[in-house]
């Protein structure tokens, strides 16, 4: 007696995420984003081995010089080196926002997900209370937890989660109204699945990709607003090294040297261009109906 | 009005006594108690709410703790500040944004298309507070033009006020047109794509026309949408922006009240900067009924 197919092998799926990735065609955009977010990568995981000078270390012989061949970009207002101090605020910028955007895929993408597979009232309720978080930007959000609790880095990488949430809400919710009716979700249902594994199985995969773009554009702006938070003073803590806060010491000094104002800013445009070159060349790759 | 309430409950759930921080571990508990009941925290929380919505609906927000002067007081001293620098910084946003993005896009395959594109993307990037920074280091300190920073009453001096605002509200203008112009394109091409604009082209019409009157026309609804986005942004943007050039704006005296925990002033300031974000948004969907006669708000 011949075996049965498969019945899953019948029914023809939407590309999943990781067939999507090994058929598409990256273009420029892509790459340069790649280069981009990379170094910076290397940057947080060379310092924990190796920076020129210890970060902290202070030497008033040295204060608000230019570019040395022992100082490569210039020291601060204590002499500290602003290239040791620069690797090891890239540790922080990803850190932010990875856990910020970690939190917001998924609450959000769970909360889109979840909503727009049982519909009805319910989901328009749920909808509606997460819309009330755009009247809150990162920033606002930071204000109103730094209020509550103390601000640092903890404080700030919730707001920010907080505040990316509805996007990752929205995205999700869309594409399972797109694929509940699905020929192939509907073919599962037919067949039995129960509702979780209806929505892992075969609704997530097909609402991936739109998701993985939106993190990497949401990484930008979480970038974006971490450096703006800690040059508030609602970011990291002033004692750690971090690309906002040398912005913000920088702020007093402007008028005896520049070079503390420019290298974090300068840091903080690659890491932010970096991420939304690398969302746009994903979304192109993905989705090739968005060029 | 659910964000108020949200405002509110974070605040009240804050741990800590305010009446013990604001007098210190070693007050007397009669004091603290005058103190609790003068701030009105003897009251049950739903109960303190309701009255705080009541009176903020008539434009009563309490009273600061750190100025001893009412909340709406100190903030309507803040907006001659933050108003002007809102609605500059957007006025520029716009100057700059939408012809660029309208060219773009009527310009695809040229070498202005890929330029524009390249320029947004980068600007984009740039922090505005950082490129404020950049513009005290160039216009301030290399060249003397303009002011580091501070800001000149309005009634006092006017050209100076005007001074004092002009690099905050480039820097913070500057950025959103980045973001405006990436929108814009985007906006333009998807109308110049639609039918009806290639049958206005097919029926011989002008350029000028087409471009105006039908693609434009019909992309004024996602222009807006950007508009109303942009204007949010730009007002959040400002907080970081005056603490930038030390201008006594809401941004400030936000920060300055969550330093004291201040937290009348903090909750007035938080629920005014969500009720702008969200008026902002309501203007937005009541202006798509006016712009495109199609959509009906129910």
């Amino acid at each position: 007696m011949a075996a049965a197919p498969s019945p899953r092998a019948s029914v023809p799926q939407r590309p999943s995420l990781r067939q999507r990735l090994r058929l598409a065609r990256f273009g420029p955009s892509f790459w340069v984003g790649v280069a981009l977010i990379g170094t910076v990568v290397t940057a947080a995981l060379l310092s924990y081995v190796w920076t020129p000078h210890p970060p902290n270390a202070m030497n008033f012989a040295v204060q608000l010089q230019g570019p040395s061949p022992a100082h490569p970009l210039g020291t601060d207002e204590f002499g500290r080196d602003l290239a040791s101090r620069l690797l090891i605020g890239a540790r922080g910028t990803l850190l932010v926002g990875f856990v910020a955007v970690g939190i917001a895929l998924l609450a959000g993408g769970t909360i889109g997900l979840v909503s727009g597979w049982i519909g009805g009232w319910v989901d328009e309720a749920v909808m509606r209370l997460v819309d009330v978080l755009y009247a809150f930007p990162a920033i606002l959000m930071a204000l109103l937890l730094a209020a509550v609790f103390r601000p640092g880095t903890l404080t700030a990488m919730t707001a920010i989660g907080l505040a990316t949430i509805p996007i990752f809400a929205r995205i999700a919710r869309s594409s399972v109204l797109t694929l509940k009716a699905a020929d192939y979700v509907e073919a599962g249902r037919a067949l039995g699945a129960r509702p979780g594994r209806l929505l892992l199985r075969h609704v997530l995969p097909g609402a991936a990709s739109p998701l993985v773009v939106q993190a990497s554009l949401s990484l930008a702006i979480a970038v974006l607003a971490e450096a703006a938070l800690s040059f508030l003073g609602l970011g990291t803590p002033p004692d750690v090294p971090s690309w906002g806060n040398m912005l913000r010491e920088a702020q007093g000094f402007l008028a005896m040297s520049p070079w503390p104002a420019i290298v974090p800013g300068l840091a903080i445009v690659a890491t932010v261009l970096g991420w939304s070159l690398l969302g746009d060349g994903l979304r192109d790759a993905l989705d090739p109906r968005s060029r | 009005m659910l964000a108020s309430l949200l405002v509110f409950v974070a605040l009240s759930s804050v741990p800590g006594d305010p009446a013990q921080l604001i007098l210190g571990l070693n007050a007397a508990p009669d004091a603290l108690a005058a103190l609790r009941s003068q701030l009105g925290l003897d009251v049950p929380a739903p109960q303190r709410y309701l009255a705080w919505l009541a009176g903020a609906l008539r434009g009563d927000l309490g009273e600061s703790i750190n100025y001893g002067r009412p909340v709406s007081a100190l903030i309507i001293d803040r907006l001659a500040v933050s108003v002007p620098l809102t609605l500059g910084a957007g006025l520029i946003a716009c100057l700059i944004a939408l012809p660029l993005g309208v060219t773009a896009a009527l310009r695809r395959g040229t070498w202005a298309d890929p330029l524009v594109t390249v320029a947004a993307q980068v600007g984009a990037a740039v922090p505005s507070f950082w490129l404020g920074l950049l513009f005290i280091l160039f216009f301030a300190v290399q060249l003397g033009w303009m002011p580091a920073g501070g800001f000149v009453p309005w009634e006092r001096d006017f050209v100076g006020a005007l001074r004092s605002l002009a690099l905050p509200m480039l820097a913070l203008g500057l950025g959103q047109a980045a973001v405006m112009t990436r929108m814009t394109r985007s906006a333009m091409i998807d109308a110049l794509g639609q039918d009806y604009v290639r049958t206005a082209r097919a029926k011989g019409l002008e350029p000028g026309t087409v471009v105006f009157g039908h693609a434009l026309r019909n992309a004024l609804v996602t222009l807006v949408t950007i508009l109303g986005l942009s204007l949010s942004n730009v007002f959040i943007g400002s907080i970081v922006i005056e603490q930038v050039f030390a201008l006594p704006g809401l941004g400030r005296l936000a920060l300055t009240a969550i330093g004291t925990r201040d937290f009348p002033l903090i909750q007035g300031e938080i629920v005014l900067y969500a009720s702008v974000i969200i008026l902002l948004g309501f203007l937005v969907d009541v202006s798509y009924g006016l712009l495109d006669p199609r959509i009906r708000i129910d």
